[in-house]
């Protein structure tokens, strides 16, 4: 008889203590055991360029007209109206009637060997022109920030799929046993717009979900003992209580305790491995002076640093969010002139920074970086109310990201727009093509990275995605 | 048996996979058998058949098709083109496209009867269409079968089995050659009971009864205890509202709150009152739609409330319905049917006999809901659906009262009369000479900081040119000779030489200021307050008068800036006033910074005048907004209508002579709003005689709508029952109806896998060819008669030795909740011990096949439950709005939103975890760190895991240590005068059995060693005792670490 998931047989307790590269998800349970921990079988294609991935999330939707997708048309026409062919049938999250075209208020220049062209506002990352890999032509289905932010991040519009990182936790686990392999790092005035299911595990194990590393309180939730407790007693109690779940082993012969008498030790390591790892302020005063860090401060400036420090540790996946690029022009503040300086000035220097340093320690090339939020924006002013800002309105059909390092090809803009970047008209790049060329890139075959749920194999990339070969070396 | 069974799916998969491949292949001769006729079946015949014979033509053999009907022959062997049948397959005659009613063909099939023509149209007279069975119909899988009662199997050790559950089990570990396990403790039974029954661990006392009861039907007793227990909705709500995914926000972004709580109350008291499961499923479903519909069924309806709403700006209100009704009908058909009908919303099923269009028949019976469109400009709104107040008869009266007064006020305040009139005149006076009281200030020098330079003009402003940087500071010093200045006016103003018209100096003309100083003589003059002229209540006084010393690059710059775009008010001459604490007796000279770091871009003041007063009201000025201003100085004649009358309302808003009526309408408009009525969120229905319907979606995308569709059940499944109404609650009657084949099956399967840790059918929410098959199918079906029908009288088990039969008595009762859990946990299988020896765990490591009792961590709530209970803080409170225990700092901030968790106080801090306040977007972590879903979609199972992040949150986190010092005050107070007994007694607690020795001695050993630490360590003592008591503090702390060590206990975290 074959009552128990075959395929599962030879997932045994031992097997998982013999693994040593699969980390903190590796603590398995035997009643998990009917469910699949980590993808099986899945060995590294012989594509496996990179072991890492920092993921930049600008939440909001930053706009690629004034930061990467130069416009001399929209310059040029500034303030007439759009042309109305491209406004047949569309929605707009808050644009009515004819919208007028909207220049940038920013310089563009072209940068470094490569030629690629960047506006004034990310100077730091101009100097980095040559390492990068603009993707003029995204195109995302979603017009909305919660369902567009869970999209990018999950594959599918509605909150309830693996995130990005959990799959990768999933499909190549960590490489650091006592750290968990997906750690997320939040700034910015808010978190995101999609909440935790951006970050979340869906149908897979819960193990898999982003760990939130903390600049402030405890650098991961729970994890400094209580006032009074000290090292010691913390030591003392935690041998007590190996041995009395020693002795209810031995008695009831349940494997599930073995486990969980592994998971309190691993808890203990963790203890002293994520407050050192978690603290910048050692870090010389060249490195803050680079990335602009100030210790003690929840800022996206910091988690730029921490983030390489994760990765150096061997953290599968480090993501970012930095929440405020919502620029609609509906309200002082909330405009590109006034805001996007400000969400310039926080990131950009910081992103520069981990650039360079990722690069001298050499940990670029295997090491992911992906910049981008869940659209872009509009040509054209939204003048919403009236208002006479500088705003533009949510953009699905256009947007512009960028990817370094892993073995993407540095130095080129791939795609392009039309002249006033409302359509993509060349090598088009949808949100599964980015995920199954990222997953690619880390030695993963989208297409088999897979987890079966309510009778379906599900994937990142769902029903969808190619390999964009082009943006790779 | 079931794998052959799969591999049948497979292989019939893949040869219909071939055939389709075979369509597209234009050189593949054409087979009648293979190619035609399922066409004709599928498609024809139903017309055009023996039966029916439409325009007198059949197509169900080949003599009578080649006959053709009242139009001739249709069908000329060899010449496509001029056969009818081609013209009226694809409508190039110009009369309605066959077949009538349905889809056209797809080309490809048109492609193939077009190829069978020409080639002659070879048809094998011996076949007869529709009198076979298309080749590629699989087989009814079994879970679309109606159950049937199982005849119970005998086994070869009757003497084991206490009802039929025992049989099925024990038939199938006899025929694997397994033993069952023997009987757990009796400690170990009864706390499994307990947890598994009303979620909560047995006290002390409850232990010794059970111990000391000796008497035959003693477990039993406490079975119908817990039964009748009121803790037992609580328990049995909780997986209830993973599928209602039941939450207490909206979701997505800003996830606002919403008041759900009543839906949560109305689960529990149905599992109390144990309302029959047909009931209970009729009510969520449309006890809206009930006749006279009771408070309460209404609020059941609310069931398909707790979907997900977004209230983002810029949402689609259409799509954001279309989604709402996407997950009413999957969270149904996962719910009830077991069924993957999500799969269906792009395409046929792949797997389970649902089409596409059986999903969008099925979503027509959900979009018929009452529902408008709230608009609120600019795009935003969202879909509004019914919302039923609950007013106590007491705030129903309350409320009226204070709408009359309220009412009533604003009349009287609107009544005009001479000495109004008067005063109206004397008001304007008084603002006029106010205005007249400040004397403009003359400055003498002028620089700044960040390079901007100045411009003197006649008025005694200075226009600012040149640089204009993000951080400036102007100072400028001003001569006077006036005395007694009680404050200083700030006007900032419009000139034509500023961009856009300024008065600031940022592309839009705004400006934002951060802050200002004013010093005399060297000596800083210190400023009371400071107001501006419009939008004063998002003018923040204090940070603009102390603004932090450092500004982080994330930090809200502040201070006060202007909107000048948006709204031209604001484009007006501004003023800020600036009030001295103590007036300024002679100044001479006024040295006055202003101050900008708001950063992101320059934005200066563009022209600036400073003023000074002696008023004894100097913020008068300022209370007048800037667009007003120029309306009062005009004479009251030259007024227009509409300025005079803003006149006489900012004169009732700010003239003393109303301030009684005022204040009185702002309080009585605060308690109105304090009045806090619960609210429920309801189902609706549009009254219509239409069946209802909805549009098919191409693809499943909102924006493909093609054609329309009717209310109906899916094809595989029977359809509706004749008696039941076709609309939402016909579709409720039918998931009841004795003829649905899957809602008890599922049902059962899960009360079984809350229980055993897995269900009999292993994926609980999925019965389709995909799911796992049933480990014990006749088990399952058994279960599922007993509960749909109740038992048979007569039956095999109407013994005495069916607890069903006598739980009921004589009249067997259907859907019965409460005696379907008896029969399980009265059945030997239940009452096994979950040791397992190492052949067991080889064989059989996941305990499918039953022969030892379940062991498995329990859920989330239960991890926190148990710690409160064990603690004795629980609050045994049952029902109620949600509540905020303790939680981490920083764990709630969404955008565009402000609210916060503020932490419950008293009894509330210490519910149990069901009623914790479920915020979707941003979940309390110790419960999403165990397994707890967002509750965003329906959730059938939720994984189990045994995580580091679990150890910490039970050895760290506050509300672990709280408990763990309750736990050791409880320990002396209740477990005797010595330590020894004081840590069995805990040890009792948390495990309900008895401490051996070595467990014993090992925790003594452990309190022994931290004793002298903490007697070494005062500091730390005190710390984590948080006590001044007169207790020995170093022996409170090590209980206290001996109570934290209890609480994690493998064997207290684990339903044994």
């Amino acid at each position: 008889m074959d009552i128990a998931n075959s395929s599962l047989r030879h997932i045994t307790r031992r097997y998982f203590f013999q693994q040593s590269g699969i980390g903190l998800g590796s603590i398995a349970l035997s009643s998990l055991l009917n469910d699949k921990l980590l993808a099986e079988a899945i060995k590294p294609t012989a594509t496996k360029k990179a072991k890492n991935i920092i993921f930049l999330f600008m939440a909001g939707g930053p706009s690629q007209l004034d930061l990467f997708d130069y416009k001399p048309a929209l310059t040029k026409h500034d303030g007439q109206d759009c042309p109305s062919e491209y406004l047949q049938g569309e929605r707009f999250a808050f644009t009515k009637g004819v919208p007028k075209l909207q220049a940038t208020p920013f310089k563009f220049k072209k940068h470094g060997q490569s030629g690629n062209e960047l506006s004034e506002m990310v100077p730091h990352l101009a100097k980095h022109a040559d390492d990068i890999t603009i993707i003029r032509s995204m195109k995302t289905t979603q017009f909305n920030h919660a369902p567009a932010q869970i999209f990018m991040n999950t594959g599918h519009q509605i909150a309830g799929r693996p995130s990005f990182g959990a799959w990768m936790s999933y499909g190549l686990g960590s490489e650091n046993k006592d750290l968990p392999a997906f750690v997320v790092l939040i700034s910015g005035q808010a978190n995101p717009d999609g909440g935790k299911s951006c970050w979340g595990s869906g149908f897979l194990p819960t193990v898999h979900q982003g760990v939130e590393f903390r600049s402030k309180g405890d650098p991961v939730l729970y994890v400094s003992n209580p006032e009074g407790i000290s090292s010691e007693v913390r030591r003392n109690s935690l041998d007590a209580l190996r041995d009395l779940n020693s002795i209810k082993q031995q008695e009831i012969n349940d494997p599930e305790i073995s486990t969980r008498i592994a998971a309190y030790e691993l808890a203990y390591r963790m203890q002293t491995s994520v407050p050192e790892l978690n603290d910048i302020a050692k870090e010389p005063a060249s490195v803050h002076e680079a990335y602009g860090t100030q210790p003690g401060q929840t800022s996206f400036a910091n988690n730029c640093l921490l983030a390489r420090r994760l990765v150096e540790s061997g953290v599968r996946f480090v993501q970012l969010y930095h929440w405020g690029w919502d620029m609609h022009g509906n309200g002082v503040g909330g405009d590109i002139v006034t805001k996007m300086p400000r969400m310039c000035r926080e990131t950009d220097r910081p992103i520069g920074a981990l650039l360079t340093d990722l690069k001298q320690r050499g940990l670029l090339d295997e090491t992911i970086v992906i910049w981008g939020g869940e659209f872009g924006r509009t040509p054209v002013n939204e003048a919403r109310g009236g208002s006479k800002l500088v705003g533009r309105d949510h953009h699905p059909r256009a947007f512009s990201m960028w990817v370094a390092g892993g073995g993407f090809k540095p130095g080129i803009t791939h795609g392009a727009t039309d002249e006033i970047g409302y359509n993509v008209v060349e090598d088009l790049v949808e949100v599964h093509d980015l995920h199954a060329t990222v997953l690619h890139q880390m030695g993963l075959d989208h297409l088999k990275l897979t987890y079966k749920f309510q009778g379906r194999d599900f994937r990142l990339t769902d029903v969808h995605g190619n390999v964009v070969k082009k943006l790779l070396a | 048996m079931s794998r052959i069974f799969k591999l049948t799916i497979c292989a019939i998969v893949a040869v219909s996979v071939m055939m389709a491949a075979r369509f597209v292949q234009a050189s593949q001769s054409i087979d009648f058998n293979r190619d035609i006729k399922p066409i004709f079946e599928a498609h024809c015949i139903q017309c055009h058949g023996a039966k029916k014979a439409a325009g007198q033509l059949r197509l169900d053999n080949k003599a009578s098709a080649m006959k053709g009907g009242i139009s001739g022959a249709i069908i000329l062997p060899n010449n496509s083109r001029t056969s009818i049948l081609l013209a009226r397959l694809t409508g190039s005659d110009g009369q309605a496209k066959m077949p009538m009613g349905g889809d056209p063909l797809p080309p490809e099939q048109i492609e193939l009867i077009r190829k069978w023509i020409d080639a002659g149209a070879v048809w094998d007279e011996k076949m007869e269409v529709g009198s076979q069975k298309p080749e590629a119909a699989p087989p009814i899988h079994w879970a679309y079968r109606k159950p049937v009662r199982p005849t119970v199997p005998t086994v070869k050790n009757p003497a084991w089995v206490r009802n039929p559950i025992d049989a099925f089990v024990l038939a199938r570990l006899e025929k694997e050659g397994l033993q069952p396990s023997p009987e757990a403790s009796k400690e170990t039974i009864l706390r499994r009971l307990y947890l598994d029954l009303i979620g909560l661990p047995p006290n002390i006392k409850e232990i010794d009864d059970f111990l000391a009861d000796n008497s035959t039907n003693a477990y039993e007793k406490v079975v119908d205890k817990l039964l009748a227990s009121s803790h037992f909705g609580e328990r049995w709500a909780r997986p209830w509202l993973d599928l209602a995914r039941y939450a207490d926000s909206n979701g997505y972004e800003k996830d606002r709150p919403r008041v759900m709580w009543k839906f949560r109350d109305w689960v529990i008291n149905a599992f109390n009152q144990n309302k029959p499961f047909d009931e209970f499923t009729i009510e969520q479903l449309a006890g809206d739609m009930l006749p006279g519909a009771s408070i309460d069924q209404k609020i059941a309806s609310g069931f398909h409330r707790n979907t997900l709403l977004n209230q983002e700006g810029g949402v689609d209100d259409e799509e954001a319905r279309f989604e709402t009704l996407i997950d009413r009908v999957n969270t149904t058909a996962t719910v009830w049917l077991g069924s993957t009908m999500g799969c269906a919303q792009c395409h046929n099923h792949k797997y389970d006999p649902f089409s596409q269009k059986d999903y969008y028949k099925l979503m027509a019976f959900f979009d018929n809901h009452e529902y408008k469109i709230l608009e609120l400009g600019n795009s935003e709104g969202w879909v509004v659906e019914p919302e039923l107040e609950l007013p106590t008869p007491e705030q129903e009266a309350k409320r009226s009262a204070l709408k009359n007064e309220i009412s009533q006020l604003e009349t009287k305040i609107k009544e005009e009369s001479a000495a109004t009139v008067a005063a109206l005149t004397k008001w304007e006076a008084d603002q006029i000479a106010e205005a007249g009281k400040w004397i403009p200030l003359d400055p003498i020098e002028f620089k700044s900081t960040g390079g901007a330079t100045f411009t003197k003009l006649d008025d005694k402003s200075l226009l600012v040119s040149g640089e204009n940087p993000e951080r400036d500071d102007y100072v400028i010093k001003a001569r006077t000779s006036a005395r007694n200045l009680s404050a200083l006016r700030i006007e900032v103003l419009p000139d034509a030489r500023l961009p856009r018209g300024g008065p600031g100096r940022d592309p839009y003309g705004n400006f934002v200021l951060s802050s200002v100083t004013v010093s005399t003589n060297e000596q800083a003059a210190k400023i009371a307050t400071a107001r501006v002229d419009n939008n004063a209540s998002f003018f923040d006084v204090d940070r603009f008068l102390k603004p932090p010393k450092t500004m982080a690059v994330n930090d809200n710059p502040g201070g006060w800036s202007i909107d000048a775009t948006r709204d031209q008010n604001e484009r007006l001459p501004r003023q800020m006033v600036l009030q001295f604490e103590t007036p300024l007796l002679n100044p001479g000279e006024l040295t006055v910074t202003l101050k900008h770091f708001a950063g992101g871009l320059g934005q200066g003041l563009g022209r600036v005048r400073l003023s000074a007063t002696n008023s004894a009201d100097p913020m008068q000025v300022v209370r007048i907004p800037a667009a007003m201003k120029p309306v009062l100085a005009m004479p009251a004649a030259k007024r227009s209508e509409r300025q005079t009358a803003d006149v006489k309302k900012l004169f009732r808003d700010l003239s003393p002579l109303y301030k009684t009526e005022r204040d009185r309408i702002t309080a009585l408009k605060k308690e109105l709003d304090n009045i806090k009525i619960v609210t429920a969120l309801i189902m609706g229905e549009k009254q219509t005689y239409d069946r209802p319907s909805t549009y098919f979606h191409e693809r499943g995308g909102y924006l493909n709508k093609t054609e329309k569709v009717y209310a109906a059940t899916p094809a595989v499944l029977p359809s509706l029952p004749d008696s039941a109404p076709i609309n939402r609650l016909g579709l409720a009657y039918w998931l009841v109806d004795e003829s649905n084949p899957l809602t008890a099956r599922v049902a059962v399967n899960r009360f079984w896998e809350a229980i055993f840790g897995r269900g009999l059918v292993l994926t609980a929410e999925d019965f389709g060819t995909q799911g796992e098959a049933p480990s014990h199918p006749e088990l399952l079906d058994w279960l599922a008669v007993e509960f749909r029908n109740g038992t048979e009288s007569g039956s095999d088990l109407a013994s005495g030795a069916n607890p069903l039969a006598t739980a009921r008595g004589t009249v067997p009762e259907r859907w019965n909740i409460k005696a379907l859990l008896k029969t399980i946990v009265m059945s030997a299988t239940y009452r096994q011990s979950s040791k397992a020896s190492s052949t067991l765990l080889e064989k059989d490591p996941y305990n499918r096949l039953l022969a030892r009792g379940p062991r498995f961590r329990v859920e989330a709530e239960m991890v926190r439950d148990l710690g409160l209970s064990l603690s004795g803080l629980l609050s045994s409170k049952i029902g109620g709005p949600s509540v905020f225990p303790v939680q981490p700092e920083g764990i709630w901030n969404n955008p565009y939103s402000s609210d916060k968790w503020l932490t419950s106080q008293g009894e509330d801090r210490y519910r149990r975890s069901l009623y914790t306040f479920i915020r979707r977007t941003s979940p309390h972590p110790a419960m999403s760190t165990f397994d707890q879903m967002t509750r965003e979609v329906c959730t059938v199972r939720r994984p189990r895991t045994n995580t580091p992040l679990q150890s910490l949150t039970l050895l760290n986190d506050e509300a672990a240590m709280e408990n763990a010092r309750a736990l050791a005050k409880r320990m002396v107070s209740e477990g005797g005068g010595e330590l020894k007994s004081q840590v069995a007694y805990g040890f009792r607690l948390c495990t309900s059995r008895a401490a051996k020795p070595a467990e014993l001695s090992r925790l003594l050993a452990l309190y022994e060693q931290q004793l002298t630490i903490y007697r070494n360590d005062e500091k730390a003592a005190r710390q984590l005792t948080r006590t001044v008591e007169p207790t020995p503090l170093a022996d409170f702390a090590a209980r206290i670490i001996v109570a934290n060590v209890l609480l994690n206990l493998d064997e207290t975290l684990t339903k044994e």
